[in-house]
């Protein structure tokens, strides 16, 4: 039951991933890029973890730290470089 | 391959369900995100949905592993004070640098005050 | 200094989830470190009012932000998932009485994250609000829908 679950959300998850890959491809602007890559992101955050809880590894969950950190950070810079700000 | 994480009790049910829903909710953003016809519009499907969604996968993650509270309680905390800022600056670019709004829209306070083009 | 020397700590320990002399250590160095070098910037405890006032309304405004949370979501699923995509965009623009810069920086983060409103720009005391359905184009309409739910504990919490 829990496993069917766990399956169901990756699926969600990975559905999810999808939508936001079209976005990213379409654009049309480098805007809509941006927000793609942040949902993309987040939503590898979701998939990183059902990946440690899978995996029962511990140490996945300071690479979705990171990850975290590092998405945001990147979201920010290209949003001032797209205001001339850089 | 941890067992003890299939094992049906109530906690791990709860965790399940929850980690579902999250799932369902990133599910909404990712559609969101391609019906919604301008950036703006895009900006609030992703940045809600993946919020809520990231949350709640958090929380049922939790109940599944309960050891690993703190650390998902700090991604938690880090999502919630990430994910509004970066959609803000980004708001923010789009509407500087002019990029063309959803034809529906109503008003532009922003652009009035500022003296660009509505 | 203190706020973000503490709240650097808090996080530190956190993340090691342990009270070791040596991880003691290496935290208090470390975020005292970081907390000179960023000596402007702020964090959630930066201008925090520790009146018993201000403590009440905290876990209030906690709750009060996630129930937003969780309707703005069932508003966005309405949306979203209805065929004919019920929209009506627009700029709005808000006024709000929090003086303080962490106050406001809480309450552009809030809006954002609540039904249908999105802080484009934040100029002063005047928020630039995007909303997916436009009730109010007036301030005072909007600032009365958009605003002032939040800024009800805000005003308590940070001033």
């Amino acid at each position: 039951m829990v496993e069917f679950l766990l399956a169901l959300a990756a699926g969600l998850a990975g559905a999810a991933f999808l939508l936001a890959l079209w976005r990213f491809f379409q654009g049309p602007t480098a805007a809509d890029r941006v927000v793609a890559f942040d949902v993309l992101t987040i939503i590898a955050i979701t998939g990183i973890l059902l990946t440690a809880l899978v995996a029962g590894r511990g140490i996945y969950l300071d690479v979705a730290l990171i990850y975290a950190l590092l998405s945001f950070l990147g979201v920010i810079v290209v949003a001032r470089y797209l205001e001339g700000g850089l | 391959m941890d067992a003890s994480l299939y094992a049906v009790t109530p906690l791990n049910l709860l965790g399940a369900l929850l980690l579902v829903l999250g799932a369902a909710f990133l599910l909404l953003g990712g559609l969101g995100l391609v019906r919604m016809p301008d950036v703006f519009n895009r900006i609030q499907a992703g940045t809600k949905a993946t919020t809520l969604g990231t949350l709640l996968s958090l929380a049922g993650m939790g109940c599944l592993r309960p050891d690993w509270g703190l650390k998902l309680l700090l991604i938690g905390l880090f999502i919630l004070f990430t994910n509004p800022l970066s959609s803000q600056v980004l708001a923010r670019a789009a509407h500087r640098v002019g990029l063309k709004k959803s034809p529906l829209t109503q008003v532009d306070r922003l652009a009035e005050d500022t003296g660009e083009a509505p | 200094m203190l706020p973000l020397f503490s709240i650097l700590l808090i996080l530190w320990l956190m993340l090691n989830a342990s009270l070791a002399p040596d991880v003691l250590i290496l935290g208090l160095v470390t975020a005292l470190v970081i907390a000179g070098l960023f000596r402007g910037s702020l964090s959630p405890l930066t201008e925090f009012k520790a009146t018993p006032a201000a403590l009440r309304a905290a876990p209030l405004y906690l709750l009060y932000f996630l129930k937003e949370l969780v309707r703005s979501n069932l508003r966005l699923a309405n949306v979203v998932l209805s065929p004919s995509l019920p929209l009506n965009p627009g700029i709005v623009k808000v006024r709000t009485r929090l003086t303080s810069r962490m106050g406001r920086l809480l309450l552009a983060s809030s809006i954002t994250l609540t039904p249908g409103t999105l802080t484009v720009a934040l100029q002063g005391e005047w928020l630039y609000v995007h909303w997916v359905r436009v009730d109010h184009d007036d301030i005072d309409g909007a600032t009365a829908s958009i605003v002032a739910g939040f800024e009800r504990y805000l005003e308590v919490m940070y001033g």
